[in-house]
């Protein structure tokens, strides 16, 4: 075991090294500009070498980037924050903290680890977890006076105020702090004093004349706003300020109702150690010590815990590093008593004690002895998820490292061995080196049964239920499931044995709720479903208070995993139609948790958001709905604003547009803040987003509403409107133009004044408004845009790149923009600004210049803007080169390649040529390309075939295998070309020269060049093919047994043409060889692999007559493997498809008779499939199969009897309307009965019988057989019949009427149909 | 069903689908219920076939538009008030 562990420990220095030694040349490399090395999964950062340091020393000659303002102005689809993050590491000091940080404690799975959500969100998203829960809000419905503690509107709305003034006074503090007019705070001597300021003033006098604090009037106000400020980059604000506590983020967690005010504010870690640093100086003060000295253990014990945990665990993280001489210490000092494991961890790890902080002493004993000798309290232990799992890992790790015992040992022996007593001339071996080679060997004297490995057999103490042992995680109602450690916070209550009797009912329904959760939350899904529905029935019973009390903390938990969260978001949903009103005052609190959700990278979080938000609003109203999030519109927070505006647009979908617009237009005139406006415009702006063409009907008002923006003289506001009238024009594209009259003049002005982030939302929002123009006005509007996109070609900003191109596409798309403007005024500065290698690198620029290009190529026509690219073919950039093959391959497959003339055609074929052969990365880029354009070249390409195919011949000679596996590829592009040309000879000689490189060992290359004979032989025909097919075949019978699935694939595929047109070419005795080829690949995990094996089966089966093949076939039937007996299967249905049913049928109908479950069943099978092919020629073999068919209906096997209900089934529909009933009304009895059978593949294949039975034999008749069961006492017979009525009623209602029985009239009811009595 | 896993199969899928139009049953269903989607059923083939329309427009002496609205006013409630619930019909 030590060696082992050694062995880890040298693999992981060696690892840290080489991450040390990287993260040293990441530094020297920062110079060169080499920022693509982004750190452990960092997010990706732009090359700097080429955005970044090629300006580098001039840079302030240019605007890197324009206005970096808040993120909600970016373009939707883009979260930005990435890009933020980034910046961040792009620091090479960073990354030495990084890899420094990282060598101290890595933990080498963190990678295998499913990641919970916290951990891959972004900094923005992490925001959501500073928001409160806010305290419930009164009901503005019910009638009755509302308790004191809910809070009102008006309420929310001052308190929002109170928010709002105070971040102005703490911002402006600040600046004034920065600006030095606050300097005096910033004195270290001084911050002692900070102390006082929740003190009586007096208290500071006391400290006398030693203390420097001045003691005017103004000076506590201001020092303590700064201390608020630089508390805030620590501690959450929420936590601070607000009556509730809120989840923060950090280690600080556990303890996050630490209210600064009023107790120390030593949550923060650095300034408590200073204090507990020095206590001895302060001693000296006389007076001020008792103070100080009260307040150090009102911390709180969870503190404790967390300052004393961190040296432990990378104390105990060191063990890797021991040297070896030091381990087989421990494992001698372990005692062989049977309770060995306590002492075994304690003794090596002291600092384990404090984790334990339930044990202060310490002499407790921990561990699982300490376990069973009585029940701990577990909602004692403060520790906070993270080192509950730290702990859990450590322990597990130390579980299985720890030393064996002596019996464990014995235990281990396989039978037969025994333990001798040592000789007593024996001297153990003392160095460790020595001991290596020394190791006997186990050869041979193990005994006649051989050496074998037992399984390591269950030790105690490891892999029990819970937290490393250490915290018993199994509630006391065994039914529930485990708890995880994170859960404890939320679930420990149910840790604990209680007596039900003696809670009051809150508590009880606290409890009940508490089980259901954590059913939902941890259990089997079983579990789940029944904790579901029980928390939905009782969800009124319970109330919504206690219910979301506990569900939205869940949410909020920074643990929380993807699965976790979709469920308890299911929980609320379900919950919120049971309480519908009863959630009015809930409102807020779910919408805080929810709103996130609503900006997850994840589709169905977001998706899963809105449907709760659209339940919540119909269950609470309007009303509740607008005066809950109104205080949120204009909260200081974008963060806040940005997911309220999102839910706002949710709730217009779920309520409605027109219910909104009155509120809407409020907002979006507020004089008041300019955050209101913005929110309200974004909230337009994501309604389009979200309902598309569903706000046509509503265009006009909701134009009207937000036009005024864009004059607004906040910038952000006018950039939101341009970008949110984008968004309208993009949803009612391509209709109501008329209502954005009234902003077609402020727009085109706006881009005359503006400059920056606010031009590019103006351009996108024209780009989006001219596809909805007619020719003329497109015409005019363009020429006016043109100039200022022209203007902006040259814009450095990655942004305004992409806004540009796009609104260029736009424009060229439309009708009334003449060619001869844009080739003349457009296309010079396009090519000049655009195409270059820069924009090859990033790939939204790449695709979108790729696209509008084409886009105007559709415009000018082809010819002018390949021969502008076409010399670029030769760049040296080989991701440049890929990009203009690219926009030339979109454009000649659009227009055709009749423009190009010889002399550029020259050149194309040139430029594919070099680009081709210096191709180095593996894409289909480059051969799309090339065999687009030589296709639409046609015959033109004649000329220029001996030269390709000189390159490839060449090629195909090549030493590096990528090379002759792109040759073989293009051959197979240019295949069809090359037939056209009549380049037949060409043909068969490169036929000839693949032949030869049959014996390729690369598979990926075989793959190809059977790909190339392939396309060949395709195109030139079986009888022309060189080599002939005698010959080609052969060779290839062998290759079939190749285990590579592109090998196999085109392999089968040629094999499978040959059989198809040219199997006259090849003896019988070959076709049958390769049969048995095949039955190996029907293994094949590719299910077109073995698709095309089944198909070839019938095409030999063909060629060869029906009788060799199915005997071999027939005989696979006895196979074990399941798949090769399912697919076998298969191929007899094909082949009796394509021999006509008769050549076949005797001989399997007697392979019957083989006394073999699966052959039978093989057979019963191949019939099912045989008649779902034949269709309706199963007439002729109808009655020759019935008996057989009764035979197996009367099968005692369930399986047998499944197979042969779906082969009647199949059988019933084939014989639709010639007049088989007596065999159909035959068969349906033995069917019938089935439909009491347990397993549902057979209920299922049941079901579809009689649905079969129902076209063939009438629905009538059918339904006389469900009308014995439809109202029998027993539900077991019931309900599989009500399925085929309710089948019979969805297929042929209307039939059914006249079927239906007599019933007679009750006294109150009149249940006979006398319309259908009436005879004329 | 059978296993608890295999409940959620294309059997539960297919009663969900079925449950999802009117006029089909289930094995809880009582006699009301079910001849009330008879009689409707009845009268909606009767009135949308104008052969049938016809038909029963000879036999009532009624216009065919009159017979058509018949049609449409007898589907509601068809066989009178439904039965009054068997407190046992919970269970």
């Amino acid at each position: 075991m030590s060696r082992s562990g050694e062995a880890y420990a040298q693999e992981l220095n060696r690892k840290r090294a080489a991450a040390q030694r990287a993260a040293a040349n990441e530094d020297n490399d920062e110079n060169q500009g080499n920022g693509n090395k982004v750190a452990f999964g960092a997010a990706g950062n732009f090359d700097t070498d080429v955005y970044g340091s090629v300006r580098g020393e001039s840079r302030d000659g240019y605007l890197d980037s324009i206005g970096t303002g808040e993120e909600d102005d970016v373009d939707e689809d883009s979260m930005p924050t990435v890009q933020k993050k980034a910046t961040n590491y792009s620091q090479p000091h960073k990354f030495i903290e990084e890899v420094a940080a990282a060598s101290e404690d890595t933990d080498p799975f963190a990678d295998t680890r499913t990641k919970t959500i916290a951990e891959r969100q972004s900094k923005y998203h992490e925001r959501a977890m500073r928001r409160q829960i806010s305290p419930d809000r009164a009901d503005a419905f019910v009638d009755q006076t509302p308790d004191n503690r809910n809070r009102g509107y008006a309420e929310v709305m001052r308190d929002q105020r109170y928010h709002e003034e105070k971040g102005r006074v703490e911002r402006e503090l600040a600046d004034r702090a920065k600006a030095g007019e606050l300097h005096v705070t910033r004195e270290p001597e001084k911050k002692k004093g900070r102390w006082d300021a929740t003190e009586a003033p007096e208290s500071s006098e006391n400290l006398g004349a030693a203390s420097a604090t001045p003691s005017q009037g103004s000076a506590p106000r201001k020092r303590l706003g700064f201390a608020s400020l630089s508390a805030e980059a620590a501690t959450p604000r929420a936590a601070r300020w607000d009556e509730t506590p809120a989840h923060s983020t950090g280690a600080a967690d556990a303890t996050p109702s630490i209210d600064k005010w009023s107790s120390t504010p030593a949550a923060q870690t650095p300034r408590r150690n200073r204090w507990d640093e020095t206590p001895k100086a302060d001693l000296n003060d006389g007076s001020m010590t008792p103070g100080w000295g009260m307040e150090t253990p009102a911390r709180g014990a969870s503190d404790d815990v967390k300052i004393e945990d961190t040296p432990s665990a990378s104390k105990r993280r060191s063990r890797w590093d021991l040297t070896p001489s030091q381990t087989p210490n421990v494992a001698a000092a372990t005692p062989l008593h049977a309770g060995a494991q306590t002492p075994s961890f304690t003794p090596s790890h002291p600092s384990q004690t404090p984790i334990g902080a339930m044990t202060p002493g310490g002499a407790t004993p921990i561990g699982t002895a300490a376990m069973g000798m009585k029940t701990p309290a577990p909602h004692m232990i403060p520790m906070t998820p993270e080192q509950m799992q730290i702990y859990r890992w450590e322990k597990e790790i130390d579980d299985r490292n720890r030393p064996l015992t002596d019996e464990e040992l014995e235990s281990l022996f396989p039978p037969g061995y025994k333990v001798l007593v040592p000789p007593m001339n024996y001297i153990p071996l003392r160095t460790p080196s020595r001991k290596l080679m020394a190791t006997p060997t186990p050869m041979g004297g193990a005994g006649a049964g051989g050496f074998y490995m037992p399984g390591t057999p269950d030790r105690d103490g490891v892999g029990e239920k819970g937290v490393g042992g250490l915290v018993d995680t199994q509630p006391k109602n065994a039914e529930l499931p485990p708890l995880k450690p994170d859960d404890m916070q939320y679930f420990d209550k149910l840790l604990m044995d209680v007596d039900e009797s003696s809670l009051s009912r809150e508590e009880k329904n606290e409890r009940e709720i508490m089980e259901h959760l954590l059913k939902i939350k941890n259990g089997t899904p079983p579990m789940r479903k029944s904790g579901l529905r029980k928390i939905t029935e009782n969800a009124r019973k319970y109330g919504a208070g206690p219910l979301f009390n506990q569900i939205l903390p869940l949410l909020m938990s920074p643990s929380l995993e993807d699965q976790e969260r979709h469920l308890m978001v299911k929980v609320i949903d379900r919950i919120l139609y049971k309480l519908d009103d009863l959630v009015r005052p809930y409102v807020h609190k779910i919408l805080v948790v929810i709103e996130p959700l609503l900006i997850d990278e994840d589709y169905y979080a977001r998706v899963e958001g809105r449907e709760i938000i659209s339940n919540l609003a119909k269950a609470a109203g309007l009303a509740t709905m607008i005066s809950t999030m109104r205080p949120d519109i204009d909260n200081v927070d974008e963060y806040v604003r940005n997911t309220t505006a999102r839910a706002f647009a949710v709730v217009a979908s779920a309520l409605g547009i027109p219910a909104l617009l009155p509120f809407l237009k409020a907002v979006c005139k507020s004089k008041k803040s300019w955050q209101a406006r913005h929110t309200g415009i974004k909230i337009v702006q994501q309604m389009a987003i979200l309902m598309g063409c569903a706000v046509l009907p509503h265009l006009k008002a909701l134009v009207e509403i937000v036009k005024d923006g864009l004059d607004d003289e906040q910038q952000k506001v006018r950039t939101i409107t341009a970008l949110c009238l984008a968004a309208l024009a993009e949803a009612s594209a391509p209709y109501g133009i008329e209502a954005f009259d009234s902003v077609l003049k402020p727009l085109w002005k706006g881009i005359r004044m503006h400059r920056g982030k606010g031009l590019a939302a103006f351009l996108k929002a024209i780009g989006y408004l001219i596809p909805l123009m007619d020719a003329e006005y497109a015409s005019y509007y363009t020429r006016e845009v043109m100039l200022i996109l022209i203007r902006e070609f040259a814009s450095p900003d990655e942004e305004m790149k992409k806004i540009v191109l796009k609104v260029v596409k736009q424009c060229c798309a439309t009708d009334g923009v003449e060619p001869s403007y844009i080739r003349d005024e457009v296309l010079p500065s396009f090519f000049k600004a655009f195409w270059n290698q820069r924009m090859a690198m990033d790939r939204r620029n790449y695709r979108q210049l790729v696209d509008t290009t084409v886009e105007i190529a559709q415009k000018v026509g082809c010819v002018e803007m390949i021969a502008r690219i076409v010399d670029d073919l030769k760049d040296e950039n080989e991701q440049y080169r890929k990009m203009v093959i690219e926009t030339i391959e979109n454009i000649v497959a659009l227009q055709g390649a009749t423009d190009i003339d010889a002399r550029l055609e020259e050149q194309l074929i040139d430029g594919l040529l070099y680009a081709f052969q210096e191709q180095t990365q593996e894409d289909s880029v480059m051969l799309d390309g090339f065999g687009t354009i030589c296709s639409s070249l046609g015959r033109r390409a004649k000329a220029y075939i001996p030269q390709i195919c000189g390159t490839i011949l060449w090629r195909l000679n090549n030493k590096s295998a990528k090379v002759r596996q792109q040759a073989a590829d293009l051959i197979a592009r240019i295949a069809p070309v090359m037939h056209m040309c009549e380049e037949e000879k060409m043909m068969g000689h490169m036929g000839v020269v693949l032949y030869e490189y049959l014996g390729e060992e690369y598979p990926e290359v075989l793959g190809s060049i059977l790909g190339a004979l392939k396309a060949i032989c395709n195109v030139i025909g079986m009888t022309k093919m060189t080599p002939p097919i005698k010959d080609l075949l052969p060779r290839l019978t062998p290759i079939l047994k190749n285990r590579h699935e592109k090998v196999q694939e085109n392999c089968i595929d040629l094999v499978g043409a040959i059989a198809d047109r040219g199997s006259e070419f090849v003896s019988a005795r070959e076709w049958m060889r390769i049969c048995f080829e095949l039955l190996e690949l029907l293994k094949a995990h590719k299910k077109s692999i073995r698709r095309a094996a089944i198909n070839t089966f019938g095409f030999i089966a063909k060629a060869i007559g029906p009788h060799d093949v199915l005997a071999t076939l027939l005989n696979n039937l006895k196979v074990q493997e399941r798949q090769l007996r399912v697919c076998t299967t298969v191929a007899i249905a094909i082949v009796s498809e394509t021999c006509a049913p008769f050549t076949v049928l005797p001989a399997i109908m007697n392979e019957y008779r083989v006394p073999e479950i699966n052959v039978q069943n093989g057979v019963l099978k191949a019939l099912s499939f045989m008649f779902e092919y034949i269709g309706e020629m199963a007439k002729d073999y109808i009655y020759a199969v019935v008996p057989l068919l009764i035979d197996a209906l009367m099968e005692r096997d369930q399986v047998h009897r499944q197979i042969a209900v779906d082969a009647v089934a199949h059988l019933a529909i084939g014989v639709y309307g010639f007049g088989c009933e007596d065999a159909l009304i035959h068969l349906l009895n033995y069917v019938w009965p089935n439909m009491l059978e347990n397993s549902p593949h057979l209920i299922q294949r049941w079901v579809f019988a009689c649905e079969g039975m129902r076209v063939s034999l009438g629905p009538i008749k059918v339904m006389q057989y469900c009308l014995q069961a439809l109202w029998h006492p027993a539900r077991k017979v019931r309900e599989p019949v009500w399925k085929v009525f309710n089948n019979l009623i969805l297929g042929s209602a209307d039939a059914l009427i006249a079927g239906y029985p007599r019933i007679e009239n009750t006294p109150t009811n009149q249940y006979v149909r006398y319309e259908l009595d009436y005879v004329l | 069903m059978a296993l608890p896993g295999e409940r959620f199969h294309v059997l539960a899928q297919l009663e969900h689908l079925q449950s999802k139009y009117t006029g089909t049953g289930h094995a809880d269903m009582n006699r009301h219920e079910w001849v009330v989607n008879q009689h409707r059923d009845t009268r909606a083939f009767q009135m949308s076939h104008p052969g049938m329309n016809t038909y029963i427009a000879v036999v009532e002496n009624e216009s065919r538009a009159r017979t058509r609205f018949n049609l449409i006013n007898r589907m509601i409630q068809p066989c009178g008030p439904p039965p009054e619930k068997h407190p046992l019909d919970d269970a």
